[in-house]
């Protein structure tokens, strides 16, 4: 142990590291960095596309309006899809579907990531064992096969779409942020806390969550990007959970495929929105990982 | 090469350092006009307290600067060669061959994933390949030896993590001077290891440098280290030297203010100097004043300071200050200390009795009893390792795994915060070593400290906010400092919010583990006048937790010697001094440096 | 030697982690709403199919016993029967396993090197404009769902702008007889897989390359280039493996959506399909390989996790 540090940090010439900032301080700082802006407008483009988009397009999503793949339908704005819909009218259509769910599987994985990661980063030595043995294990899973095996079981219900995918955020965020609780728990203000007497869970709550809200920021925007991607992917192998014929940017991609070569339009701008889509709200993680110092982009999914 | 030669420079000529400016990215000088001479064969100490610029200007003089720093200006003349003026290229020729440099951890300066024998031949298969690999090895072995390692096989191909940190750092200072090289630079080598390791790591450093005839140059902020070692110092403050002397010389008659209130915030082994520390901060490198930068904290101040950095002002036998009031500056006072008797046989305020502490199969503490009488302060002296800290934090119910007695008050204390009464919980305070890390950074430091008082005393909201602004100007920092975060304080000033958290409840005894050790010396001193005005003024009872047996003596009236877990030893602090009983008392007083060595 | 220990223990974790996702692959089955065989066969179903399905999949026997009996079987290479196809699923898999190895391993030898690679040369270039482009890049690319870059590569490649390569593969053809379907979808898993491989190297070596030893290398006077090879590179190999591992794990899902995107023949389209199906067991069987599949290279890496590092490598407790 070293007895004495120089903690002042002019030494090594670093600016003063501010390990953790107030959570208002970080949104501001995120807000400076070029990428979360980039990253802002991008999201509120498509999230704007989406949200009201049922209320502009020209057609209902299950109209027929000429002969299927065609470039350049009268009256449509980018030809027709492979049974004859305006492919504008269910683009606008297709996307509130995948960004509710998205979101609800986001909130779901990390809040109960969140709170194995305060149970298990602070807590007694066999719960933490037992719950990062489980998640080590459910680790083992690619999310997406885990999702598809009790999608087939359930059916693609929207509920069970939220519970296999937020369910398969779990272990991987509740990896981080135990790690997150666990520095912080090490450290002296936790002691001083336990020192009055305080419990458990009061700790646990106004002294460690305020302090990770770094990396829990961090996660909820990789979480709602990789939600997007996972929605959208089940979308495409059919498992939008809605009724056969309504719109969703994923599915769209997969009915049209076949005549990507003829109308290419069908395809690509779903693809165009779901891939706008994700690297807005990456872009947003990004540079809210950038604005809280020392928290490290994570590598894995 | 041959433009950086200096005529009429080569040869054994030593350091020579010519008005060295070294810069941030953004033209903020770090450190500047900086001139140093080291003879060969002799050890210039550098000494500074953090933000001085000390390790920015141990490392220029191997040319290299770090995170967005330059040189800016200035020479470093190695035997007659600029070191400034050379390439990256021809820098590498130098580097490890000629000038070494130590660095302060050896911990993380070992490559993890190469065998010690190794990482030094290395040195030598880069500056020395015209040698046979054999010989290059005998040559490891001889450094190895140099500086007490074992030399055989098994202990070469070991890996850092396999060593002790004084290992390790044998290892550093091996790898210094195994290419028998003309100026080494060794920073604060020996902050973390113990007294007995430290003064062997500075007898061998000592004994090097003789030996090879090198220059070195020795940094640390701890002048009584840097007197031992030294023969002439260099004090450093806010990225200039003020003061720069024989180290007898300027430790016994300093003529820079800064130089004479540091000797005195150095606890003083011999107990008679008063403890002073210096007020406010020492300035970061943007917001360095014109002029003296010493003079926003300086007594002697006068209006000329403030006007442009003073020039050195030559004041006989080889010492020189940079401050146009060099005549009045007197040395610290020494004077005698009003001995520190306990009171007449106070009634013990806390009794351990055969604790035994430990964590998982790890016994730390053994069969330990302790009495702390109350009113009084007790050191609690030990190195890393001894347990000191297991027994402060068992004492304060943050450690469970237990078993003993413990009474408080004459009551049976358990162990553990949960089985303790609230009463109990707010009469054991407890102050954190480190500053940084004890303050929850997300609240307001008015909440940090009202915080005990509304859990452990029930007091409502506003009572809490207002009697917590009032300990904030007890710890003699301004009420308006309630609605700061920590991270807009230093460390001293997160010291004082600490202390006051843990005062508020009104405690009948404050733990105090290790408080200072995170803080420069000058800041120390006022911690420690702080913590000996609270106690006085509300009749506390002291267990100072300490590495720092110097320290001891200007805190406490009673001192108990930890080692291996067992208190070898426990005197009053007069007798202890004075008489020490057991061997490895003797040993620590024999080997901790002090200023009038 | 302690390496061997590693393994073993290593090992032992990973058969631990294959019983425990069987238990939860085998339970999933059981939840299966009303009776198995007839949500495989529909309301439509003759009572003696569904009698016959019943007999197959030995819903009378108690779970327990059918556990074992499943795990018995998975452990032999029994995977069972299809309940669609009433082929054996071994059968089913031989070629399809063969197949999506075959992608996994070609993605893995291109992704690896070059991401190391790139993110190596990311680090030593920081803060310069290829830097800066490294990690825009591979931040657009990570974003992106492997479908979306997939479709993009077909778009360009096989239908719309070039028609250099096939759109799909032709399954009644051995995949190495036609090598050029392999291409798109090796590219489209190397885009998904690299990014985060890149990413990660780059921190850690920017991490190693700001360490004390590797300062005090310098300040030894050590060539750049030994600095980087001797003493950065082998302190930032473990962290990586790890990543990789993941990365490659991550693989044997991301098949699924690029395999059914090209249809190339595959375990990943075999999963689409026996979803497609709801074929329960053959699913099951499906999800038991690739979770195999996770632990080998997890063991992998593991072992090159420690092999890089002396600390575990000596000390490996």
């Amino acid at each position: 142990m070293t007895e004495r540090q120089d903690i002042s940090g002019w030494e090594f010439a670093e600016p003063e590291v501010r390990a953790t900032g107030r959570a208002r301080g970080l949104l501001r700082n995120a807000l400076r960095v070029r990428r979360t802006q980039v990253g802002l407008v991008i999201t509120a483009l498509v999230v704007g596309l989406a949200v009201v988009g049922p209320f502009l397009a020209p057609y209902s999503e299950t109209e027929f309006v000429g002969r299927p793949l065609a470039q350049n339908a009268p009256g449509t704005l980018f030809g027709t899809d492979y049974l004859g819909r305006d492919v504008f009218s269910r683009l606008l259509n297709g996307g509130v579907s995948v960004l509710i769910l998205a979101v609800l599987c986001t909130l779901l994985g990390v809040g109960v990531g969140l709170l194995v990661a305060l149970v298990a980063g602070y807590g007694r030595g066999w719960v933490d064992e037992l719950l990062m043995r489980i998640s080590d294990v459910l680790l083992a899973f690619p999310a997406i096969v885990l999702a598809l095996l009790f999608l087939a079981i359930w059916g693609p219900e929207p509920w069970a779409i939220v519970l296999t995918v937020g369910a398969g955020h779990v272990p991987r965020v509740a990896r981080v942020l135990r790690a997150a609780v666990l520095d912080v728990s090490s450290l002296d203000y936790v002691r001083s806390a336990e020192a009055m007497g305080l419990r458990r869970w009061s700790i646990r709550f106004g002294d460690l969550l305020p302090n990770v809200t770094g990396p829990l920021m961090v996660e909820a925007g990789l979480r709602l990007t990789y939600s997007v991607a996972l929605v959208a992917g089940l979308g495409f192998l059919g498992l939008s959970g809605l009724e056969a014929d309504q719109a969703d940017w994923g599915l769209m991609i997969n009915e049209n495929r076949t005549g990507l070569t003829v109308q290419p339009w069908a395809v690509l701008l779903p693809v165009l929105a779901i891939g706008l889509l994700t690297i807005g709200t990456n872009l947003v993680a990004d540079g809210i990982a950038r604005a809280a110092a020392g928290i490290e982009r994570r590598a894995d999914r | 090469m041959s433009a950086a030669v200096v005529p009429g420079d080569a040869g054994r000529g030593g350091l020579r350092v010519r008005d060295l400016r070294v810069d941030t990215r953004e033209g903020v000088p770090v450190i500047e006009h900086l001139d140093l001479d080291v003879p060969a064969g002799r050890v210039l100490g550098l000494v500074g307290e953090s933000g001085s610029g000390k390790t920015t200007a141990g490392l220029a003089m191997l040319a290299h600067t770090r995170g967005g720093l330059r040189i800016a200006a200035g020479s470093v003349v190695l035997d007659g060669t600029d070191l400034a003026r050379l390439s990256e290229t021809e820098l590498r020729q130098w580097r490890g061959a000629r000038v070494s440099y130590v660095p302060q951890d050896p911990t993380t300066a070992l490559n993890p994933a190469l065998r010690v024998g190794h990482q030094v031949r290395e040195v030598l298969d880069h500056h020395e390949s015209g040698i046979a690999v054999a010989e290059r090895w005998r040559r490891v072995q001889a450094a190895f030896e140099e500086v007490g390692l074992p030399t055989d096989e098994k202990f070469m191909r070991r890996y850092p993590h396999e060593l002790s940190g004084g290992q390790q750092q044998r290892i550093g200072i091996a790898m210094a001077f195994v290419t028998w090289p003309a100026l080494v630079v060794l920073d604060e080598p020996t902050t973390g290891l113990d007294v007995s390791t430290q003064s062997l790591v500075l007898k061998t450093v000592r004994q090097l440098t003789d030996r090879h005839g090198c220059a070195a140059i020795y940094i640390s902020h701890d002048l009584a280290v840097v007197v031992e070692v030294a023969d002439e110092i260099a004090v450093l403050y806010a990225g200039a030297v003020v003061e720069q002397g024989p180290a007898a010389e300027l430790v016994g008659r300093p003529r820079h203010p800064y130089t004479s209130r540091l000797i005195a915030a150095v606890p003083d082994l011999d107990g008679r100097r008063e403890l002073k520390g210096i007020a406010g901060a020492a300035p970061s490198p943007d917001t360095r004043p014109d002029g003296c930068r010493f003079a926003p904290r300086c007594e002697l101040a006068i209006d000329d300071c403030t006007r442009e950095l003073p020039p050195f002002q030559d004041v006989g036998q080889g010492h020189s200050a940079r401050c146009i009031r060099a005549g009045d500056v007197r040395p610290a006072e020494v004077r005698d200390r009003m001995t520190q008797a306990a009171d007449e046989t106070p009634e013990p305020l806390l009794v351990v009795e055969g604790l035994d502490a430990g964590y998982g199969p790890t016994h730390v503490l053994r069969d330990l009893s302790l009495v702390i009488p109350g009113g009084s302060c007790v050191a609690l002296l030990g190195e890393s390792g001894s347990g000191k800290t297991t027994l402060a934090r068992t004492l304060a119910g943050l450690h469970h795994q237990a078993a003993g007695t413990l009474r408080f008050s004459g009551e049976d204390l358990p162990f553990g915060s949960h089985a303790r009464s609230r009463a109990v919980r707010a009469a054991i305070s407890y102050v954190f070593q480190n500053p940084y890390s004890s303050l929850n950074p997300r609240r307001t430091v008015g909440d940090s400290i009202a915080r005990p008082l509304r859990v452990l005393r029930g007091v409502d909201r506003t009572t809490a906010r207002r009697r917590a602004a009032e300990m904030l100007e007890r710890v003699y920092l301004s009420a308006d400092y309630a609605d700061r975060y920590p991270d807009q304080l230093s460390g001293g000033e997160r010291q004082r919010v600490a202390v006051a958290r843990a005062l508020i409840s009104e405690p009948a005894l404050l733990v105090c583990d290790e408080i200072t050790s995170a803080l420069d010396v000058s800041v120390q001193a006022n911690i420690v006048e702080l913590i000996d005005e609270m106690r006085h003024e509300l009749g506390l009872t002291l267990l100072f937790v300490t590495h720092d047996i110097a320290l001891v003596r200007n805190v406490a009236q009673q001192v108990a010697v930890l080692q291996g877990g067992a208190i070898v030893e426990d005197a009053p602090t007069e007798r202890l001094f004075t008489d020490p009983a057991h061997t490895y008392t003797r040993e620590m007083l024999d080997r901790t440096p002090t200023l009038a060595s | 030697m302690t390496i061997g220990r590693v393994v073993v223990r290593r090992l032992a974790a990973g058969v631990l982690t294959l019983l425990v996702v069987s238990g939860v692959v085998f339970a999933a089955g059981l939840l299966l709403p009303g009776d198995a065989a007839r949500a495989v066969l529909g309301r439509t179903a003759t009572p003696e199919r569904l009698e016959a399905l019943r007999q197959q999949m030995h819903l009378d026997d108690p779970p327990l016993g059918r556990y074992w009996s499943w795990i018995g079987d998975l452990a032999t290479g029994n995977l069972g029967d299809s309940v669609i196809t009433q082929q054996p699923v071994t059968q089913l898999i031989g070629e399809r396993a063969t197949n999506s190895v075959l992608l996994m391993v070609l993605a893995a030898l291109v992704a690896t090197p070059l991401s190391i690679l790139l993110g190596t040369w990311s680090a030593l270039r920081r803060d310069r404009l290829a830097d800066h482009a490294t990690s825009l890049g591979t931040l657009v690319l990570a974003s992106l769902p492997e479908f979306v870059t997939g479709v993009v590569l077909l778009f360009l490649f096989s239908t719309v702008v070039f028609r250099w390569f096939p759109a799909v593969t032709d399954a009644t053809r051995p995949v190495l007889e036609q090598p050029a379907v392999l291409v798109l979808p090796t590219v489209t898993l190397v885009l998904a897989v690299s990014p985060y491989i890149t990413r990660m190297m780059r921190a850690t070596m920017l991490e190693v390359l700001d360490s004390e030893y590797v300062h005090q290398a310098r300040l030894k006077g050590v060539p750049e280039r030994t600095v980087l090879l001797r003493h950065a590179l082998p302190n930032s190999i473990g962290p990586v493996a790890q990543v990789v591992a993941l990365q490659l794990a991550w693989l044997a899902g991301g098949i699924v959506l690029v395999e059914t995107l090209f249809a190339y023949p595959g375990i990943g389209e075999g999963i689409f399909q026996a979803v497609d199906n709801r074929d329960i067991p053959t699913l099951q069987a499906l999800v038991m390989l690739v979770a195999a599949f996770y632990v080998v290279v997890n063991l992998l890496a593991d072992v090159i996790g420690v092999l890089a590092n002396p600390r575990l490598r000596a000390g490996a407790r």
